[in-house]
């Protein structure tokens, strides 16, 4: 690779960079905007990670800019199958369908579904917060206990910010817990007991197994049973993601059901899809009231 | 105990409306095309989010509002450049719109900081009617917020200005405050008290040797707060308040040559990561 010119290191000086810890690139000799060599966090792509590097262990990569350890791998993966489809009954998921009965651009599915599933209740969000609860309360019952019963969780964004105001709606519940479940779900207890026991290996203790052991006392404090973001967060902490990390790369491993359940509604087209033709019901029709009046 | 969906199942309670294939629309308990036809579309929109009708002044304020001070033709800025770049990617328009709409939601700029502004300032006026000193108030507001944890990121914290809807990035002075009063003030809804407070928050602030002039989004509170929204209400009106902006400049964007706009040769970036390495092939 041929070192650049004086003219092309002054062109280079005078505009402003992209500064990242994540991406280099070297250029093609004769193309300055072709790309010859492109390392990610050190390694070279296409020369040495394509072909070893599993998606996961690059996903890893890409965000922590190490490789990960067997057991970090396997954790991830096995979370990444765990949230990969919330199933067409999620809100996320409907979104995403809705789009495509229509007709709609398979981008704007992944949009819908993005948006939907960013929220406070089961999405994106929710991740975020219970990763602050995890934050503050750690692996102690006796902050977890009181934290749950007088909800100190709503005091976190003031905490941080100094402020209360947000665009995000107001919380409603304990991150991390499932409102209106009655009890924990079958596939929240399968993948709880599952990832504590892979993440076992990871030679500590984990997040997992304490939520494991302790879950039931959680839920009594929270007068919820477990919800999977709950689980989700407990996973994302003993991977070492911080709240931003995880709540970004929930959103990501919720995508591939989206995806799918997008290209099948689009097959199906609008007529094989719900429109709730009675489900609306009107508090204030003019209609209605003028017939009151006339009767 | 009873499963709290079983109310719920295929019956959507509401007051905002539907459509009646074929016949008639109901729009918060209005006939559509029978009572509502005279209002603009600036006039559905508020009506939408209060329930009230607005007056022709407010439509006028609120439409001055939206044309003047949100939808600039500069593809530069942050928001507008996803209408910009999907434009020079060849996407379509309206992924460029909705994704540059959904980004506007942003911290040094956009819907953060416009709910920010008028919590922060009916909080201001709270505060006041509780005897307290403006100078104060504000020095609090802008002393540094505590540490430790719990928090958001490993990285720099990101989060809205201590005292939003005054200072700016990028330019000290903020171009639209004056043809927005301007506008206001023909309209005869310049004189708001909140308005008020938040040009005495700029004087007081300069008062204190602080460079923070009022940006638009502090001018914007104050009119909202005086025609009677709440927060949550002015940062709805605020949604689509740069889709005209950002659907501009995708459509500039996509006349211009495929791939044309700001390309970036390689050596544009700036690499402060790990040394090169090999990867380690790892068996379980």
């Amino acid at each position: 690779m041929s070192e650049p010119t004086q003219a092309e290191a002054a062109q280079d000086a005078a505009f402003e960079p992209i500064t990242t810890a994540i991406w280099h690139e070297t250029a093609d000799e004769q193309n300055p905007f072709l790309a010859q060599r492109c390392l990610c966090a050190g390694f070279d792509v296409f020369e040495d990670l394509l072909g070893k590097a599993g998606w996961i262990e690059y996903l890893f990569l890409l965000f922590r800019r190490r490789q990960a350890t067997p057991a970090e791998t396997r954790l991830l993966n096995d979370l990444a199958v765990a949230i990969a489809n919330p199933g067409p009954r999620d809100h996320s998921i409907q979104a995403a369908m809705s789009a495509a009965a229509g007709g709609s651009t398979l981008a704007s599915c992944l949009m819908a579904a993005l948006a939907v599933g960013a929220g406070r209740r089961n999405g994106g969000r929710e991740i975020y917060d219970a990763m602050l609860l995890w934050q503050a309360c750690q692996k102690d019952l006796s902050l977890w206990k009181p934290g749950l019963k007088e909800k100190h969780y709503l005091s976190y964004q003031q905490q941080h910010n100094g402020h209360d105001f947000d665009v995000w709606p107001e919380m409603e519940q304990a991150p991390g817990f499932a409102p209106h479940a009655g009890a924990c779900a079958h596939p929240v207890l399968r993948t709880l007991a599952h990832l504590a026991k892979v993440a076992a290996s990871l030679g500590m203790d984990t997040h997992l197994a304490w939520l494991h052991g302790h879950r039931e006392t959680l839920e009594r404090a929270a007068e919820l049973p477990l919800a999977m973001t709950g689980v989700v967060a407990a996973a994302f902490s003993d991977l070492g993601f911080d709240p931003q990390e995880a709540e970004i790369l929930y959103l990501l491993l919720r995508l591939p059901g989206a995806a799918a359940h997008s290209i099948e509604q689009h097959r199906l087209g609008w007529r094989d899809y719900p429109f709730h033709p009675h489900g609306i019901k009107l508090d204030m029709d003019p209609q209605a009231q003028s017939k009151e009046t006339e009767s | 105990m009873s499963n709290p969906w079983l109310p719920w199942e295929e019956c959507w309670k509401t007051d905002l409306g539907a459509w009646f294939p074929g016949e008639r629309v109901v729009f918060r308990g209005q006939d559509l095309f029978e009572e509502l036809p005279d209002l603009p579309w600036m006039g559905l929109l508020l009506y939408g989010i209060t329930g009230k009708i607005p007056t022709k002044a407010q439509i006028r304020l609120f439409d001055g509002i939206w044309a003047l001070a949100a939808s600039f033709p500069d593809p530069r800025l942050w928001n507008n450049r996803i209408g910009a770049l999907a434009g020079t990617a060849r996407s379509t328009t309206t992924l460029g719109v909705g994704a540059g709409v959904a980004v506007s939601e942003a911290v040094i700029y956009g819907y953060q900081p416009l709910m920010g502004a008028m919590e922060s300032l009916l909080a201001i006026k709270a505060r006041l009617q509780n005897k307290e000193c403006l100078s104060d108030i504000l020095q609090d507001k802008l002393s540094p917020r505590p540490q430790g944890s719990p928090r958001p990121a490993s990285g720099k914290s990101r989060c809205v200005a201590r005292l939003p809807g005054y200072g700016r990035p990028i330019a000290a002075r903020d171009e639209r405050i004056a043809p927005l009063m301007k506008l206001a003030r023909e309209l005869g809804l310049d004189q708001g008290p909140m308005l008020k407070l938040a040009f005495e928050i700029e004087a007081t602030l300069a008062d204190m040797g602080k460079s923070m002039q009022m940006n638009v989004v502090g001018l914007m509170a104050g009119f909202s707060a005086d025609q009677g929204l709440s927060p949550r209400q002015h940062y709805q009106y605020g949604v689509l308040c740069f889709s005209a902006g950002i659907l501009h400049c995708a459509v500039d964007a996509a006349k211009h040559p495929p791939g044309a706009f700001f390309p970036l040769r390689c050596s544009r970036i700036s690499y402060t990561g790990p040394a090169e390495r090999r990867w380690q092939v790892q068996n379980e």
